[in-house]
């Protein structure tokens, strides 16, 4: 009797938590659909006009396709660099390679503030602020650890007499690579492209540092919305950012699990 | 040992030189890595350096700037606010993510991918869109006062308060939390409660000196996380909370964009960074996980 009250009562405030959770995640889709000028929840009327204002309004539009365009180049050069690194440090055993390992989880570690901070000065120096290769370096060096983690852990959990037998058969370094380790390893890629893609797309605090007001990426865009405006299109906003990541973050899971 | 010069017989020849390939080609494949290295390497440690000993040379060569914060009273007021804030939002974390984890072990593989979707639905979206949501709902006319009205405690302000900040920041950081201990509790050996209460152990007894010891591992690990985060948290104090009730990372972008004072600034930094890897490390040490703790892989807070 006891331990079933006391499983209800788990139970119970499992569910609390879980909406705790959720709901504050979910909330932006409604408000987004609201005809209010303010933030009313819930709202009284409902329209389409906030996606209307965000997709035609330039300093909303030209923040997404920023953001949009920066993360497709921060995928591919974090991608590119970040599993070459990957294959090394799996492929070689070293004096220093706890010190390698250590630079690449170090961007994950260290707190955001401080490297925007760091960033910042440096970047301010070296005439970076507001550029677009300002943005691109700065996201590619907080992307390339998800992109090591995860094309380490695949190379981890590789069955290496396969390159053994490609090798005794004649095939050189690269082919070998190309035609058994890559196809092998590609759900790790992969995965660690989609973290590349949506650590840039998601990043706010360095990104506030290296802005420029003509060159804003849309998490910026919103910051600065919550902080000097009450415009609802950052609902819409919001719930584009929600559904985009969401998405691909599937996508990443699905691919994770098919290669388990 | 044979050296190779001194063994010129065909049949020990070949060894040696397989041998040095796969040296040469070993250390051929560390080219691989050079181009992350050298990324990390120009615009991460670089920089990291660049302000430690802007901290320490502006404006004058000195620890000025350390003792200057040590003596500021704003800066000491905002130091032990950021750390009791963030003891607060850990307690808060370790309170609700127990049971929660512990709920995610006994329910059935259905019930428990729903709960880990709660768990990481957040972790992945957006922390501005999250952040957005929670200044919509703390604020004056939002949800979480009409529900404290209605159960007689409201309306309270919350937006622009230390409370209203704790639980945005909860929220945020509550993921961090459940994800290793449900990681530490997937790990306990049921029979070992099973084992106690069939050597008499009344389950209160059998569950705080068998099972709460074994989960504690993961209880350190998220507790650490949290704490770690929530020092250098900046966009939800930032966006929830009021400038008169900054926080340490706030205080650091101030120093920064209003004060273009590098020098006080990177010795927070500095401070904030030196904390936060003494943490990590007492956290590896007592996990004795490698790499970084697991759940920092795949989270969005900051």
């Amino acid at each position: 009797m006891r331990s079933v009250g006391l499983r209800r009562a788990l139970v119970a405030l499992g569910i609390l938590i879980g909406a705790w959770l959720l709901v504050p995640t979910l909330i932006v889709i409604p408000i987004s659909f609201s005809g209010e000028d303010s933030f009313a929840f819930p709202p009284s009327s409902w329209s389409l006009r906030h996606y209307e204002t965000f997709f035609t309004e330039p300093s909303w539009l030209n923040a997404l396709l920023v953001s949009i365009q920066l993360a497709v180049i921060v995928t591919v050069v974090a991608t590119l660099l970040g599993t070459a690194a990957a294959f090394a440090l799996s492929r070689t055993a070293f004096r220093g390679r706890g010190v390698l390992n250590g630079l690449f989880l170090a961007p994950l570690i260290v707190p955001g503030i401080v490297v925007a901070v760091a960033v910042y000065a440096a970047f301010l120096q070296w005439g970076l602020i507001g550029t677009p290769v300002g943005f691109i370096i700065a996201h590619t060096v907080l992307a390339i650890p998800f992109v090591t983690v995860n094309v380490g852990s695949a190379l981890g959990g590789f069955d290496r007499t396969l390159e053994r037998a490609a090798a005794s058969l004649g095939a050189s370094a690269p082919a070998t690579f190309r035609a058994v380790t890559l196809p092998l390893i590609m759900p790790g890629v992969l995965s660690g492209a989609v973290f590349a893609f949506v650590t840039s797309f998601d990043e706010v605090v360095v990104s506030i540092f290296v802005q420029s007001p003509q060159l804003q990426t849309l998490p910026v865009r919103m910051f600065t919305s919550v902080t000097n405006e009450v415009d609802p299109t950052i609902a819409a906003a919001a719930t584009v950012v929600v559904t985009l990541t969401t998405a691909l973050l599937t996508l990443a899971a699905t691919l994770r699990r098919t290669r388990a | 040992m044979v050296s190779v010069s001194s063994a010129g017989t065909a049949a020990v020849a070949p060894a040696p030189p397989a041998v040095s390939r796969t040296r040469r080609a070993g250390r051929a494949l560390l080219l691989l890595a050079l181009p992350a290295v050298i990324v990390l390497g120009v615009f991460f440690v670089v920089p990291a350096i660049r302000l430690a000993w802007l901290s320490v040379s502006t404006p004058e060569l000195g620890i000025g700037n350390y003792t200057g914060l040590a003596t500021d009273g704003v800066v000491v007021t905002v130091v032990l606010r950021t750390l009791g804030m963030a003891a607060v939002v850990t307690v808060l974390c370790v309170l609700c993510a127990y049971p929660y984890a512990y709920l995610m072990t006994i329910v059935g593989p259905r019930w428990r991918a729903v709960l880990t979707a709660l768990v990481l639905l957040p972790f992945w979206t957006s922390l501005m869109a999250r952040t957005f949501a929670w200044v919509v709902l703390l604020q004056d006319t939002g949800v979480v006062n009409a529900l404290l009205a209605a159960v007689g405690l409201g309306p309270t302000r919350l937006l622009g308060t230390t409370a209203g900040v704790s639980i945005a920041m909860a929220q945020v950081m509550l993921p961090f939390m459940v994800l290793p201990v449900y990681a530490a509790m997937r790990g306990i050996d049921r029979r070992l409660v099973d084992a106690a209460m069939g050597l008499g152990a009344r389950p209160i007894n059998a569950f705080l000196r068998v099972y709460l010891p074994l989960s504690l591992r993961g209880v350190a690990a998220g507790a650490t996380l949290v704490m770690v985060l929530s020092l250098g948290f900046y966009v939800t104090p930032s966006l929830v909370g009021s400038p008169q009730q900054s926080m340490l990372a706030q205080l650091i972008s101030v120093q920064v964009n209003q004060l273009l004072n590098f020098g006080a600034a990177g010795a927070l930094a500095v401070t904030l960074l030196v904390v936060t890897l003494v943490l990590v490390a007492g956290v590896q040490r007592l996990t004795r996980t490698g790499g970084a703790p697991a759940a920092l892989v795949g989270g969005t807070a900051s």
